[in-house]
């Protein structure tokens, strides 16, 4: 499994965790997670995957990945 | 430095809280209640003559040595069965008593040799003590008569004479030299709890028994030591002492392996190690000890051990001895050359968790500070990185929530994913010897464990299917929940209500019963609503648990389930519950609370967070990178990708101890610059172009943090043989890349920990040397420790439920590969046996079996013994099977001490969703008749042997 199908499908897992707490809560812990827990070039690959669709990534995380993309463009850039 | 003499008071120590006094030798003493009369007697400084009694196992009453007389009694009781009462006149010494022990002593010494001078004892043996005691001069009754001491009597074979075992590759058995004083059968009873010992026969036919009249090897003993320790003469002996001689001095230090963390002296000749002996007054240990720390330190002198620095250009070319200058010249050439190319995040480093805080401080420091970002990690990435994340989201910390002690308060025991009696003997010991006074044991784990069934032990066992922990977790919580037994008070108090009823509402959804999730788990139903009843009005209800936990792609949740299950039955924050990591290594708390992880600072504070990185900025004199650094697997998919291209490791065999092998080996290969810096040419520096020789825990000063976050003192008993200690490698390989660090002693780094880091704030050698160890958090809130946690409240303030919903693994079974694997540790053999396997405990365990079910073996043409292909998606190997019970159908098992078997070309690289910690313990396999070794095997084999030539000194141009 190779970038960015693995980073896919570890923010896709993140997703899983969080799934039963519901969409408000679900957001932003996976958003949260993510901005703790990644180096900053998996969450630049990750952003370039999601600007190129962001193929396989479950809406939950789509949404929280989008909204981390959006609070900080430019500290990882 | 002398000697440490510790005093031996005879019987155990009483914890009544009420005081009795009484007269000895015309002294008053005051003792609590239930203390013996020998124990009062040496409390106030008067040893009474014994044999049999010693104070790490009860009172017996056999020798009759200690008889006392007391003031309007009859005749001498034994001091040692007598207990004390108000107002007793005791004396120890008359002229009845002189000639009644004399007398004793005369009849012992009438059946044991008189060759002190050429004995292993001879120094250390308390019959020729006793017998200086007592006065004895003369032996009335000759050798003549009917003995057990020479092989022939009067020219004909003596059938009572039997030789010396020494089957045992540590210590000795003469039966010859021993007196029936049955101290050994009591310790392998009463501390060690494997009941192996037995005095067989009657009267003069009365001789120790190991099994059935088997050998020492032959037997169920498990070598723990404690019947050596217990053994008054010479009848046990270490094979080093006999071989030595007696120690001369000693000093006190911590166990370099697991992570119970137990206390021994080091006892010494010179700079020569005689014996390893546990240490009473070691909080963790209280004295006893398993068959690793106590005689499995050969290692650190074994002829494989790399004294010498060397590099090479190339992982193909041979290794080439050099000065440690050109070692670390070339070493800081390399790495800064990387980040040249790459960029500064190009490089990182792995801390280790055998090695002290002090050295995994060292690391993270160089990384952080000198390297310029935040790519360290440590091996608790893969194992206990779950733990840290789930029980600080729940509780507020990263840490177990007691102390080893608490167990003597626990009612009921629950285990899950962990086997103490193979992987922390010592707590194991602890934990039966509660056992056998009535607390209950529940044992949730795929396989039959040693701790299920053992003497006088018998658990209740819920053998789960690998991968099935968070349903059955929350299957309990269901129970709990739906039965009416939380306990409400508790969780209102100390917890979030609201998020408690949101747990309690999801938790009690029929679909989490424990029938409706049986399908998945194999659990019966009605055994787990038996075990969540036990574990909710059982009484102190404590849990232990291990990387069966952890690593799996749910392992953070399962830590948040149990925590969940904690809180809801009130079983936190006082003696004898909680929630209990038990700790792979002996540093993995250690290495954690050091900053290890790429995302924290010492003490668990995200890097992100200004305020802590202007605290260290300021000390350090950088700037600190406040974005998260690379985990280890996340480090390998950089190194494929092209982005990680440096790695500095310390002490750890990422090759074999990490999964899936076959990447790790691309990612290695993928590396322009790996440094090892170990004991042994591991099997990750067959790809490394730097190899700095490592110290081992003898020869270093520093500290190691146990699994109960007690922080205990390593000290040096001897130089280091490659002539520096671990912390002065580190330090010198990051002057030579620019960052100077400056310490002449391991304390001034414990220092500045100490300066950094809030809960270490009341921490110094000097506060160590003076209690012997403390607990963190130590501050001024708790200048003596904390051994319990979360009293009174959490430290993150409410306890926080989360809700833990179950999803299955991606690794799952089908038809190719029908069978799961899941792997765990054997008692002689320690992680990936870099250490054990080059010491005698070979014996036990030469090499790594495939256990399996002889339904699944006979469907597969297996019969015991067998090689076999083990086959997994990721890859295949061969070992031999072992056909067994103890794993259910569908479920096979294996070690992972030994490189050959590579164990890890077959585990995936999935990982627990929170932390990338790997999943070791469930993989789908398939089984099927073999004749030998994989062809994977036969290159990684060659490729290893290729990769570890040194060249000849003058072969350097």
């Amino acid at each position: 499994m190779s970038s960015p199908d693995r980073l896919v499908y570890m923010a896709n897992q993140i997703g899983t965790f969080f799934r039963s707490q519901g969409h408000d809560k679900a957001v932003p812990g996976i958003a949260d997670h993510i901005k703790k827990f990644w180096d900053p070039r998996m969450k630049r690959a990750i952003f370039a995957h999601l600007d190129a669709g962001g193929a396989g990534l479950e809406p939950h995380v789509l949404e929280a990945l989008t909204s981390l993309k959006q609070a900080r463009p430019t500290e990882i850039g | 430095m002398s000697l440490i003499e510790e005093i031996d008071y005879g019987t155990p120590r009483s914890k009544s809280e009420t005081m009795v006094t009484l007269t000895i030798d015309g002294n008053q003493v005051t003792v609590p209640e239930g203390t013996s009369i020998m124990r009062a007697a040496m409390d106030a400084g008067h040893q009474i003559p014994k044999l049999c009694a010693t104070d790490m196992v009860d009172a017996f009453g056999s020798c009759r040595l200690c008889v006392v007389e007391i003031e309007g009694r009859a005749g001498t009781p034994a001091s040692c069965t007598t207990p004390v009462m108000p107002g007793l006149v005791v004396h120890t010494q008359s002229q009845r008593l002189k000639k009644l022990r004399k007398g004793v002593m005369e009849l012992y010494i009438s059946d044991h040799p008189l060759d002190c001078l050429t004995c292993g004892a001879n120094g250390d043996c308390e019959l020729q003590d006793m017998a200086g005691a007592v006065g004895l001069r003369d032996v009335r009754y000759g050798y003549e008569g009917e003995n057990h001491v020479f092989a022939k009597s009067h020219g004909e074979i003596n059938a009572a004479w039997m030789p010396k075992d020494e089957s045992n590759p540590y210590f000795t058995y003469d039966p010859s030299k021993c007196i029936v004083c049955s101290r050994c059968v009591r310790a392998c009873e009463e501390v060690q709890g494997t009941f192996a010992l037995t005095i067989s026969g009657r009267g003069f036919d009365s001789r120790v028994s190991p099994g059935m009249s088997e050998s020492f090897l032959g037997s169920e003993c498990v070598s723990c030591g404690a019947c050596v320790q217990a053994c008054p003469t010479a009848t046990l002996t270490e094979k080093s002492v006999i071989e030595i001689g007696q120690p001369e001095h000693s000093v006190v230090t911590t166990c370099a392996y697991c992570g119970v963390g137990c206390t021994f002296k080091a006892e010494m000749r010179g700079e020569e190690v005689v014996r390893m002996v546990p240490y009473k007054d070691g909080k963790a240990n209280r004295g006893h000890s398993c068959v690793k720390g106590r005689f499995a330190w050969g290692y650190t002198n074994h002829k494989e051990r790399i004294l010498n620095p060397m590099i090479r250009e190339r992982i193909e070319d041979p290794w080439r001895e050099v000065s440690w200058d050109e070692a670390f010249s070339f070493a800081a050439a390399r790495m800064r050359g990387i980040q040249t190319k790459y960029g500064r995040d190009a490089i990182g480093g792995i801390t280790s968790s055998r090695c002290t805080n002090e050295e995994t401080y060292l690391v993270q420091k160089l990384i952080r500070a000198g390297f310029g970002n935040n790519n360290v990690d440590t091996c608790a990435r893969v194992c206990h990185s779950p733990t840290g994340y789930g029980l600080s989201v729940t509780f507020g910390t990263s840490a177990g929530t007691q102390d080893f002690d608490s167990v003597e308060n626990t009612d009921v025991a629950m285990i899950i994913g962990a086997n103490p009696a193979s992987a922390h003997p010592v707590f194991a010991s602890r934990l039966k010897k509660r056992l056998r006074q009535g607390a209950r044991l529940i044992v949730i784990d795929p396989r039959r464990t040693e701790m299920v069934e053992s003497p006088h032990v018998k658990a209740l066992h819920l053998p789960l299917m690998p991968g099935t922990n968070v349903a059955v977790v929350t299957a309990l919580a269901h129970v709990i929940v739906t039965e009416g037994l939380a306990n409400e008070a508790f969780v209102r108090e100390r917890c979030d209500w609201a998020e408690f009823e949101e747990w309690a509402a999801f938790v009690a959804q029929p679909k989490h019963s424990p029938e409706a999730t049986a399908i998945l788990t194999g659990v019966d139903p009605k055994t787990l609503r038996e075990a969540a009843r036990i574990y909710a009005t059982g009484g102190n209800g404590a849990i232990y648990y291990g990387l069966g936990v952890t690593e799996h792609s749910q392992g953070s949740t399962t830590v948040i389930a149990i925590a969940n299950l904690a809180m809801a039955t009130g079983n936190i924050g006082r003696p004898g519950v909680g929630v209990n990591p038990l700790r792979g290594q002996n540093n993995v708390q250690g290495s954690c609370d050091m900053g290890s992880f790429p995302h924290e600072l010492p003490g668990y504070r995200h890097i992100s967070g200004d305020a802590v990185r202007d605290q260290f900025e300021a000390l350090w004199n950088v700037k600190l990178n406040p974005e998260p650094g690379l985990r280890i697997p996340n480090m390998f998919d950089a190194a494929i990708e092209g982005t990680f291209m440096g790695l500095y490791v310390q002490g750890e065999d990422i090759l074999q101890s990490d999964p899936n092998t076959k990447h790790v080996v691309a990612a290695l290969s993928a590396m322009e610059c790996v440094i090892v810096h170990d004991l042994f040419l591991n099997e990750t520096a067959n790809y490394a172009h730097v190899f700095l020789p490592g110290s081992s825990f003898l020869e270093k000063d520093g500290t190691f943090t146990n699994a109960e976050r007690r922080i205990q003192r390593v000290r040096k008993v001897m130089s280091p043989k490659n002539g520096m200690a671990d912390w002065e490698v580190t330090i010198a390989l990051a002057k030579a890349m620019g960052f100077e660090m400056n310490y002449s002693h391991p304390s001034e780094i414990m220092d500045e920990i100490a300066a950094l880091t809030p809960t270490f704030a009341g921490v110094s050698y000097a506060k160590l040397d003076e209690l012997g160890s403390v607990q963190w958090p130590c501050n001024e809130k708790a200048p003596e420790g904390t051994p319990v946690m979360h009293i009174g409240g959490f430290v993150r303030g409410k306890g926080k439920f989360v809700v833990t919903e179950y999803v299955a693994t991606d690794e799952r079974t089908g038809p190719r590969f029908p069978l799961l694997l899941t792997t765990g540790r054997i008692l002689s053999q320690y992680n990936v046996g870099a250490q054990t396997r080059r010491t005698e405990n070979v014996v036990w365990h030469a090499e790594d079996r495939l256990e399996i079910h002889p339904h699944d073996a006979e469907q597969r043409g297996v019969r015991d013994g067998d090689w076999v292909r083990l086959q997994s998606r990721a890859g295949e190997t061969t070992l031999r099977a072992e056909l067994t019970d103890r794993v259910a159908p569908g479920v096979v098992y294996t070690t992972f001490h030994h490189p050959d078997t590579q164990a890890n070309v077959i585990t995936t690289e999935y990982s627990d969703w929170a932390t990338n910690c790997p999943e070791y313990k469930v993989t789908a396999v398939q089984i099927s008749p073999s004749n030998g070794p994989s062809d994977w095997q036969k290159s990684y084999d060659e490729q290893a042997r290729h990769s570890r030539r040194i060249a000849p000194a003058e072969a350097a141009e």
